[in-house]
Formats: structure tokens, sequence, C-alpha cells
């Protein structure tokens, strides 16, 4: 079965929908319609070129091509991570955090998937390798940045409570164990119901591509169930190393609260 | 800027200085309770902070002839407890805020001391009024057997009787355990019950 090619007619009848909400916005005064445009315009450009860098990056098949891009792609997600949270850590290590945290929950996982369980010819298939990385930063990221910043903001707002106890000799560790946990269900909550409603509530994005692209449901559904452990396990660890790294980083050596490294709430 | 210097101090504050204020010297000796006043801002709870160890402040604090350096963080703050004016509460019940190993005789008879009866160790933290949370608050410091007890205004918002119960409680604890105390108030006259020493605090010393 060949993929159906859409004309650019047939993607202009899409768009027309967009046009359409976007009076509607104007019609009952929603003050969206110019941010409902702008984003369709971004969305579609956005789209159209990192089209034309995965076409290139397919036929031209260089490692170290792949290896630049995925970096972009990690140090985005990174920055993206620490853009999300309301209260953000100052300097650099707000950077750091977000990027480690995407490279445990992503780029680790992926490569194991690509080296482990794909073991494609070169094992950097670019075809496997991009879409993949993109996938697992995608999903994993928000509940990456959930947790995150819920941890900050449950710092600042119970700070009082997590002083009292170091004042009662609890270390660091126990002082914000409620928190610690409390945040990393945050994070991983998302994805566990994400995974009970697929296939029954909701057709994922990459199944539904394959399908389309004429790959028998049933091998569809196999790398569906395969991604879905990747992002579920990925998501959990990402969650789990930025919770650690944040906690570790918001008290100094004598287990002293130190809440001047978070930036005001903006 | 100086004050007692009892034979055996159990606490020594040599040049202590945290954010603006500062430096500070004093000693404490065994069963006494320093009264510290001073006007508002002046920095008498982060005082009490800096010798907790929950504020970073530069200067020498020894406990019982061991510098402040050679214990952990938590041996720290088990032996120099602060008590602040306010006090939180993060687990379901009373008895889950103290220690789990902890004497039940010792329990009883510091809620007693109190004046309460055993049975609020069951109570919701959402029953408890202010007051009965001002004076829990000392109980679960007192029953981990601190060095030194430093109280932010303990006992200002109780009615007399309360007052009393929980001054008595401190001046027991102090009597029986060789313990001393800090004792932070806008109150003369219960600075005047309670303390062996009263000393007002400015932004640069402590005067008698």
């Amino acid at each position: 079965m060949n993929v159906a090619i859409l004309s650019p007619l047939d993607l202009s009848i899409a768009a027309a929908l967009i046009l359409i909400l976007a009076g509607l916005s104007f019609n009952l005064k929603l003050g969206l319609e110019s941010q409902i445009l702008i984003a369709s315009i971004r969305m579609t450009i956005q789209l159209l070129l990192i089209g034309l860098v995965l076409h290139y990056l397919f036929s031209s098949g260089s490692v170290w091509l792949i290896i630049l891009v995925s970096q972009v792609m990690l140090l985005a997600a990174g920055r993206e991570v620490r853009a999300r949270l309301k209260r953000k850590l100052r300097g650099f290590f707000g950077y750091h955090v977000g990027v480690s945290a995407m490279f445990v929950s992503s780029f680790s996982v992926a490569l194991l998937a690509l080296l482990v369980i794909l073991r494609q010819d070169p094992w950097y298939e670019p075809r496997y390798a991009i879409p993949f990385l993109g996938m697992l930063l995608g999903n994993t990221m928000t509940g990456v940045a959930l947790a995150a910043d819920r941890l900050t903001s449950l710092f600042y707002e119970q700070r009082e409570v997590i002083e009292q106890r170091l004042m009662l000799g609890e270390t660091r560790s126990e002082a914000v164990s409620d928190i610690r946990r409390d945040c990393m269900r945050t994070g991983m909550i998302p994805l566990i119901n994400s995974m009970a409603a697929t296939g029954l509530v909701s057709l994922p994005g990459m199944m539904t591509g394959q399908i389309l692209g004429g790959t028998p449901p049933i091998e569809a559904v196999k790398y569906q169930i395969l991604i879905m452990f990747l992002i579920g396990a990925g998501s959990g660890f990402g969650v789990i190393c930025a919770i650690y790294m944040i906690e570790k980083h918001l008290f100094d050596d004598r287990h002293r609260l130190v809440l001047d490294k978070l930036l005001p709430a903006g | 800027m100086s004050s007692s210097s009892p034979d055996s101090p159990c606490l020594l504050v040599q040049s202590l200085r945290f954010a603006d204020s500062g430096p500070y010297s004093f000693s404490l000796g065994p069963g006494s309770c320093t009264g510290i006043n001073g006007v508002s801002g002046v920095g008498k709870t982060r005082l009490l902070r800096a010798l907790a160890d929950i504020d970073q402040s530069t200067g020498r604090v020894v406990l019982n002839g061991k510098d402040r350096e050679h214990y952990t963080p938590p041996q720290w703050r088990r032996l120099v407890a602060l008590v602040p004016a306010e006090s939180r509460w993060w687990h379901p019940t009373v008895a889950e805020h103290l220690p789990v190993d902890h004497d039940q005789q010792q329990a009883v008879e510091l809620l007693q001391g109190c004046g309460f009866e055993p049975d609020i160790l069951g109570w919701d933290v959402s029953r408890l009024s202010t007051g009965e949370k001002q004076r829990l608050s000392l109980v679960r410091a007192l029953i981990r057997t601190p060095q030194i007890l430093l109280l932010d205004e303990a006992g200002s918002g109780l009615d007399r009787d309360n007052g009393e119960l929980l001054e008595g409680l401190v001046s027991n604890f102090l009597g029986g355990k060789g313990a001393a105390a800090i004792w932070v108030s806008h109150d003369p006259e219960q600075l005047e019950r309670v303390a062996t020493l009263t000393m007002t605090m400015f932004k640069d010393r402590l005067c008698f």
C-alpha cells in the first residue's frame, strides 16, 4: 500500500479550519487569533525545515552529522526543561540539570534501543535514530519538567517545614523525603496514565503514521509497544535524576537549605 | 560583645558573624538560661538560626570542647535544638513528630509537664490550637534531649497559666540534664522569671 501524497491544496483545506478557528476567536473576543495564526505558521515553517534537514540527513548518512543533530536536540530539550520551571535555578546549573535529566531519560535509552534492540546496520541508521530520539525527548520532557517545577515550588513554599525538620536533627534527605516522593509521582503519573489509555482512548501518532505509511498494524503495534516502554522507563529515570540533582543543589554541605539558588517566580 | 565565662562552659561562641551582624562572643554554662532582648529586626532570630547551623555563619562555636565542624549537621542540631516562634507540623498526628525510638515514660512526663494528657499524641495536628502547637513544639525538641536549647519567643502567645507551665518545664529540664538555654523574648517580665542572665542584642555586640 502506498502513502496518499498530500498536495498543497489538501493542506490548504486543513489550514482553512485553523482560519475558521481564528475567526471564531475574533468573534468570541477570545483574543487568541494572532496566537493561533502565529503558532500555525511557526509549526508549518519548523516542520518544513526539519523535513529538509531529515531529507539531507537520511541521504548523507554521516555519523558526525547525526551526532551533531542529536546534540542540538538534547541541548534544546534541556533548555526547554529549564524554561518550564516557575522558579528557575540560577546560573548554568539550570541547563545542566535539564540536559543531564534528558540525557538519562532519552539519549541513553535511545542508544540502548539502537544498539541492543533495533540492531540496524549501521547502528546509527538515521531513519531510526532521529525519530526515536525525537519521540523520547518530546515525551519524557513533560514529566521531567513537571517534577522539577513542583520540586522547586515546594522547596520554596515548604521551606519552614524543611528547616524545622532539619532543626530536629533530620538529614537533608529525610527532611525532604515527602516532597521528593510527591514530585517523583507527579513526574511519572502522566506517563503511567497515558500507557493505560493507549490503544483504548488514544491511538499514538507514531503507530498511526506507520499504518498510514503501509506497515501492517501488528508490526506498527509492536513498534508502539517498544516506544511506550522506552518512554515510560526513560521518563521515570529522567525524573529521578532531575529530582536528586536539584535536591542536592539546593542544600549546602552542612545540610542548610540554600534557596537563593532559585530565581524569583516569573 | 561578651558575657559570662563559667568555669566549664558547655557552649563557647567566638566572633560569630552572620549576614551583616556580629561579631558576637559569649559562653553558656551548664544549667544557665541566658535571656536575649533587643529591638525588632536586630537579628535575634538569625543569631539562633546561626547557632543551630540552619543559616551560614563564620566564627567559632564549640560544644563540650569540640568545634561545630566536628559534628555532623544532624548531630549538631539534635544537641543544639532551636524551637522556632511558629511551629510547623508535617505528619498527620502529633506522635509521628516524635522520634520512633523515644522514651515513652519521658514523653508522658514532658506532656504532663506542659499540661497535656498523653492521649494528645494520637490527635490529628489540625485539631491543635496555636498555643498547643507552641507547647508541643517544645516537647518535640526536649524529647530529643538537647544540650543547648534555643527558644525563639517561646510562650509569647500563651495565657499566664500555660506560660508558667512552659517556663517550669524548661527550668526543670535545665536543672536535671545540665543543659543550657538561650531564650529570646520581647517580654522583660518573662526574661526576669526565666533567665539567669539577660543581654541586649545590637548589630555588632551583646550587652548586659
